[in-house]
């Protein structure tokens, strides 16, 4: 256990000197708590009003009776929006892990690294903690400010529940570790083959892809988001991740780390 | 300390290193002198337990590669070909990371201590980033020695030195070795490996020889005087050369040069020889080879003259040292 955490505070001693790191780890929390604040802060006149009519029934199945059709459709834009939280378990540990992995192989550090008794799995848990911690504190952290941001904005302590309804936070606090912890399996795989960090990054970054067509088609209205589809979401994460563990330890053995990783 | 057997390592179709079978005793510094791509590297991370074998067996310090895998890298060092450092990180820092990876008992004291010892203290705290290069292999060797191995294996420690910081490292191999522990040394320069080595392998894929460097000397070119005269004459060196212990004797560029194997009680002899058929001697002395002349013939050659067999010279001309 030791030896995880020195690889993991090593990892951070290194890889926060790096400005694309900081951006994702700062900025990108905050730009995905600022959004639907924004959204909220703009459509905070039209609350009670009724001018909105009938709701789309997509829309109504995000609210109860008890709230106006424009507290609704707040409640539903908002909702929208939760999704891009998940942005940030799979960016952030792209991110850290493509400079940690390729900085490693660029500077020759391996082969000391891999001459101690550190065994492989001991290195790869360390390196994906490292990448995993910081994604998660941050995701959390971005929605946490935006949850504290929006009972400050919202005066309707029922708008504000409907808001912060479990499938979300199911959705922030299980689905989200699930998928930075896929975002960094695939990431050390991809990084383990390239040389330029930007380009594994971009690699890693069409694993967004498979959430903007869940994002795109709840907007559509193709179907909606509950929370049983999210459990079903957080099931199938862990078989996949599961999976890419299996794979990793698999594939990385001391060898193919020394020789392979070029 | 370190024992192969037919030790094979291939690379695809590449075979790297081909049934190296050698012995290295404890407390011994053991040269592994050969050509660019021979596979010295390939050798030392077998040996390390980074990369398997394909073939063939290695024990080292008591346990087996590729089935005690965890000790043998707790037991030993490994000085890697490039220092391989953190460059954003402080000197002591690089060093802390690898006293926790090798489970070091008092690691802050181990720091300091070959922070001290190599002379980069009063710098500690900066990044090696601005490290020169001999500071960075004496780094890169301090992390080798944190967790006082037996077996050190050190891949050409001094490649890319001003001769100032070759020379410290150098010295610092010695004083090790006076420390005991047992070095395996991989290294182009010849003339370090004369000084430091108790016995020197030469090797290019294949064992091509092992020895001390003295005998090394002997069994490629045999024991040479050179009789500097002030009169040579070929008589002279018909009747030295008719001696039953001398193997040769020529002359060139009007010395006389004798190869025989026991020149401290035969040299005597052809002194008395030579003043008796009126030579007048000048100088006397022994003409040493450099190590590297023994090395390019050997990997020129690739053959290897059997034990004791003196080499006879097809061309006469040599350099002395
Ligand atoms: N991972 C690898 N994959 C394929 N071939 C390799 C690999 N590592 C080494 N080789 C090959 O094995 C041979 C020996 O290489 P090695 O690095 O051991 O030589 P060396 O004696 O250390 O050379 P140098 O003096 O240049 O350091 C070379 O032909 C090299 O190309
Ligand atoms: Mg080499």
């Amino acid at each position: 256990m030791k030896k995880v955490q020195t690889i993991v505070l090593k990892e951070w001693a290194e890889v926060f000197r790096n400005r694309m790191v900081l951006f994702s780890v700062i900025f990108l929390p905050l730009l995905m708590a600022a959004i639907p604040l924004a959204i909220i802060f703009a459509s905070r006149g039209s609350m009670t009003s009724e001018q909105y009519g009938e709701m789309p029934a997509q829309v109504e199945t995000f609210c109860s009776a008890e709230l106006s059709s424009g507290e609704c459709f707040q409640v539903y834009m908002v909702s929208q929006f939760m999704l891009m939280f998940m942005i940030l378990p799979l960016a952030i540990p792209s991110t850290i892990s493509a400079y940690s992995i390729i900085g490693e192989k660029t500077s020759r550090t391996l082969e000391p690294l891999l001459a101690t008794p550190i065994t492989t799995f001991e290195l790869l848990a360390g390196k994906s903690l490292a990448a995993l911690l910081p994604a998660i504190a941050a995701t959390y952290l971005s929605f946490g400010i935006f949850s504290l941001g929006s009972w400050l904005l919202i005066p309707n302590p029922t708008v504000f529940a409907a808001m912060m309804d479990p499938r979300w936070l199911i959705a922030v606090f299980l689905v989200g570790p699930l998928l930075s912890l896929v975002s960094v399996n695939v990431s050390v795989m991809i990084s383990s083959r390239v040389t330029d960090p930007r380009a594994a990054e971009q690699l890693t970054a069409l694993l967004v892809v498979p959430l903007l067509a869940i994002f795109f088609g709840q907007f559509a209205g193709f179907f909606v988001i509950n929370r049983e589809l999210v459990l079903a979401g957080a099931l199938f994460l862990l078989l996949i991740d599961a999976i890419l563990i299996f794979l990793s330890t698999q594939v990385f053995q001391r060898e193919t780390i020394l020789t392979r990783w070029k | 300390m370190i024992q192969t057997e037919n030790l094979t390592k291939q690379f695809g179709s590449t075979l790297a290193v081909e049934r190296l079978t050698l012995t290295v005793e404890q407390g011994e510094v053991f040269g592994f002198l050969g050509p660019n791509g021979a596979g010295k590297t390939t050798t030392v991370r077998m040996l390390a337990s980074l990369i398997s074998p394909t073939q063939g067996r290695a024990i080292v310090n008591g346990f087996e590669v590729g089935k005690q895998d965890d000790q043998i890298r707790r037991s030993v060092g490994v000085l890697t070909e490039t220092p391989g450092l953190y460059d954003n990180l402080s000197a002591e820092y690089n060093l802390r990371i690898f006293a926790n990876l090798y489970e070091v008992r008092d690691p802050a004291g181990q720091v300091e201590k070959y922070l001290r010892m190599l002379g980069l203290w009063e710098r500690r705290f900066e990044p090696t980033a601005t490290f020169s290069k001999g500071m960075k292999q004496k780094l890169a060797i301090a992390r080798a020695l944190l967790h006082e191995p037996k077996v050190l294996f050190l891949d050409e420690p001094t490649a890319g030195l001003d001769p100032e910081s070759a020379r410290l490292v150098r010295d610092f191999i010695a004083e090790l070795r006076r420390e005991g522990r047992t070095i395996f040394l991989c290294t182009h320069n010849l003339d370090e490996a004369d000084r430091l080595c108790d016995r020197i392998a030469v090797f290019k894929t294949r064992l091509l020889v092992v020895d001390t460097p003295e005998r090394l000397r002997q069994r490629m070119f045999g024991r040479k005087v050179v009789f500097h005269l002030r009169n040579p004459d070929e008589i002279m060196v018909a009747k030295i050369a008719g001696l039953p212990f001398v193997s040769e004797a020529r002359l060139v560029d009007g010395r006389l040069l004798v190869t025989l194997d026991d020149p401290e009680s035969r040299n005597p002899e052809i002194v008395r020889q030579l003043v008796m058929d009126g030579a007048e001697i000048q100088f006397v002395g022994e003409l040493r080879y450099s190590l590297e002349e023994v090395y390019l013939r050997l990997v020129r050659n690739d053959s290897v003259p059997a034990d004791g067999a003196a080499f006879v010279l097809k061309n006469g001309v040599e350099k002395k040292k």
